[in-house]
């Protein structure tokens, strides 16, 4: 469960700390530690906002701004997700981040055989712009910005995003979508999948090159160091990958003839926390670090603010326990606690009930007070980076940084990161590494509080979301509505200039929106990309 | 159990859900058990995973399911079993279950639920003892 390792003597004194990345914690640490370790203040910090940005990409933090808070939401029909999203915003949040069901994200229609016992069950069933239009009703979508959670199809949901923007009158230039829409992490960990590596990356770069022109307050591309660290990545390896995912993208947007300049500053980063609070905040002190570095070195960024790692800060379900629920409320506080100390721009916490199912109202509200007490109530928009200048925290930051550089060039060794992946080697790396952590859980080696320590036998149940099988009738009868209603030779006729266009490698982007607006089903659209680009071959586990 | 061959197992992951650390790790741990395991990968309809058992001639088949559609999925899964006269082959699911759900699945005809926090030494031990 990412925790670090102790070894005790037989006084029960800690003779050791090895943090997941593999870096041993001294129990003092003092000003030779920082000499030691060649740390300069105007090298390694900078002022807050300034270069390399460790301090935060902000010069006044969280004064001049709070973190938004953005809960992950949506289940059933687009009614029921419209319902709790307004909710959830008149309980103070302040930033959408939609979950969408598994038939979505994987492009199948509600009705496809494959849909069947999955509609609407971790998330919001999507087929056609309809369904945006009730998600997003009554919704200012100029002031609340959508973080949209879906990869393979990233593209299709981005284009529909704007489609019903424009039917609700926004303009594109105000709309703020982000689409996590990185594929490379879901080869990694999460599984939704779809398209082969290289096809799949064409699709990231036609969002990031369409964005630019078109939709210039969405944040195209989301890395995802999350669910890697999920899969069983340590913290060092999960900002190597980001970084290097990054990267990715970056060439695929540069091999079209554009200045990095022009579209990397919307690039933003979804990282984990749980575990070593330490770990965690050096972390991110140094991720902030290293991706300025890289693109200013590497790809030679001019303009400061592009250099910025933007990113939400949070989750943690890893870390979250079956064992003993409500515990997790205090886990994930400690998880926001360190995201705030970390310069987060957006903060999610994975809800208490989540180890068993998708959250009730009242735990999803639970997670948001958290936030909010720790921004309005304890004292973190206080100051910037309140840990710097720690003998500790500066220490092991510089050793952070080293071990993500090392975990970097372990990659780019087996042929950099896009090989890495298709050929398996990250995926088996990070499961070999999973078994371990868990050996060490189930021997008592790594401690987990009421799961190894502290336990109380059999838990008792917490009240749950139950998923309604109505809605997936409901939603299925909709479709057919839709399928009637629309004009269905305009549809065909979008969805064959999609084909032509992806087949010619033309940006598929402004195709995608012309059949979303012709009420096409995110089940047409993604049939067109499986005919032509085939499908992802999964690499054997052993 | 007999010792005159080792116990095959497949790990499954039936229908959309893409989260395989669990399918993984305890694809591991099997293995590591002195079993013959074999894995899936994402993505398998539950036709899919009933050739795969036969063609492999596995013992025991388990299910990961972290989507919450462990009810229809194995409903169909058993249907199946028993519709291709290989009932002898044990089915055993693991993943996100609640308590309430483990007596539903035990009575649509699985041997063994382990949910999340389970640990190995359990699984290998049931299918030891269970598995032939």
């Amino acid at each position: 469960m990412g925790v670090a390792k102790y070894t005790k003597d037989e006084l029960d004194r800690i003779t050791d700390v090895r943090l997941q990345s593999g870096i041993h914690v001294k129990p003092v640490y003092g000003p030779g530690d920082l000499e030691q370790a060649g740390f300069s203040y105007e090298q390694d910090l900078g002022d807050p906002g300034q270069y390399p940005f460790t301090r935060g990409i902000h010069g006044l933090g969280y004064r001049s701004r709070a973190w938004t808070t953005r809960q992950y939401t949506g289940f059933g029909t687009p009614y029921e997700t419209n319902e709790r999203f307004k909710l959830m915003i008149s309980h103070g949040q302040t930033g959408l981040n939609v979950a969408f069901d598994l038939p979505t994200q994987m492009g199948y229609d509600s009705d496809d055989p494959m849909a069947e016992g999955e509609v609407g069950r971790v998330g919001m069933a999507v087929d056609s712009l309809r369904d945006f239009e009730v998600a997003f009703e009554g919704i200012d979508l100029a002031r609340i910005g959508s973080g949209l959670t879906i990869n393979a199809v990233a593209s299709i949901m981005l284009a529909m995003y704007q489609a019903v923007a424009e039917k609700y009158g926004y303009a594109p230039s105000v709309i703020s979508a982000t689409p996590q829409n990185d594929i490379l992490k879901e080869m990694i960990g999460r599984g939704c999948w779809i398209f082969p590596v290289e096809p799949a990356i064409r699709l990231i770069g036609d969002t990031i090159e369409y964005s630019m022109n078109v939709l210039p307050r969405t944040n195209p591309v989301s890395i995802c160091g999350y669910h890697i660290r999920e899969s069983g990545a340590t913290p060092a390896q999960e900002m190597a990958c980001a970084i290097l995912i990054g990267n990715a993208y970056i060439d695929n947007v540069l091999a079209r003839g554009y200045d990095i300049d022009e579209f990397v500053g919307r690039f933003s980063f979804n990282l984990n926390v749980f575990g070593n609070i330490w770990e965690q905040v050096a972390k991110f002190r140094a991720g902030r670090k290293l991706w300025a570095r890289n693109l200013k070195e590497k790809y030679g960024v001019k303009k400061e603010s592009n250099m910025h790692l933007r990113g939400l800060f949070g989750g943690g379900g890893y870390g979250l326990t079956k064992a003993q629920p409500e515990n997790n409320i205090m886990r994930g506080a400690y998880y926001a606690l360190a995201a705030a100390l970390s310069g987060a721009q957006t903060i999610a916490l994975c809800s208490y009930d989540e180890a068993y199912t998708i959250p009730t109202p009242h735990s999803a509200i639970i997670s948001l007070r958290t936030l909010q007490l720790l921004m309005d109530e304890i004292g973190l928009r206080d100051t910037v980076d309140p840990l710097a200048g720690s003998y500790f925290i500066e220490t092991l930051t510089k050793e952070m940084e080293q071990k993500i550089e090392e975990e970097m060039g372990r990659i780019e060794k087996v042929g950099g990161i896009v090989h890495a992946v298709e050929s398996g080697y990250v995926q088996r790396l990070v499961a070999a590494q999973a078994y371990e952590f868990e050996k060490g859980i189930q021997s008592g080696e790594l401690l987990k509080v009421g799961v190894n320590i502290y336990t109380e036998g059999e838990s008792k149940e917490v009240e749950l979301h139950e998923y309604n099988g109505e809605s997936a009738e409901r939603q299925i009868g909709e479709l057919n509505r839709v399928r009637r209603e629309r004009h269905n030779r305009e549809v065909a006729a979008a969805l064959s200039e999609l084909e032509k266009a992806t087949k010619e490698g033309k940006n598929v982007m402004p195709f995608l929106v012309a059949c979303c607006k012709a009420y096409a089903t995110v089940g047409e659209m993604t049939a067109v990309f499986r005919g032509i680009f085939g499908e992802f071959d999964e690499p054997a586990l052993f | 159990m007999g010792n005159s061959k080792e116990i095959k197992v497949l790990i499954a992951k039936p229908g959309l859900d893409g989260h395989d650390r669990g399918a993984k790790v305890v694809a591991h741990a099997l293995k590591e058990a002195g079993m013959e395991v074999i894995y899936t990968g994402l993505h398998k309809t539950v036709d899919q995973i009933i050739r795969i058992a036969i063609q492999e001639d596995v013992d025991v088949i388990g299910l990961s399911i972290m989507s919450g559609a462990h009810l229809p999925i194995v409903e169909k899964l058993m249907k199946l079993v028993r519709q291709e006269g290989i009932s002898d082959k044990m089915v055993i699911v693991g993943g996100v279950i609640p308590s309430r759900d483990i007596e539903r699945l035990k009575a649509l005809g699985v041997a063994g639920v382990f949910p999340g926090d389970t640990r190995f030494s359990e699984i290998a031990a049931f299918i030891a003892k269970e598995g032939r």
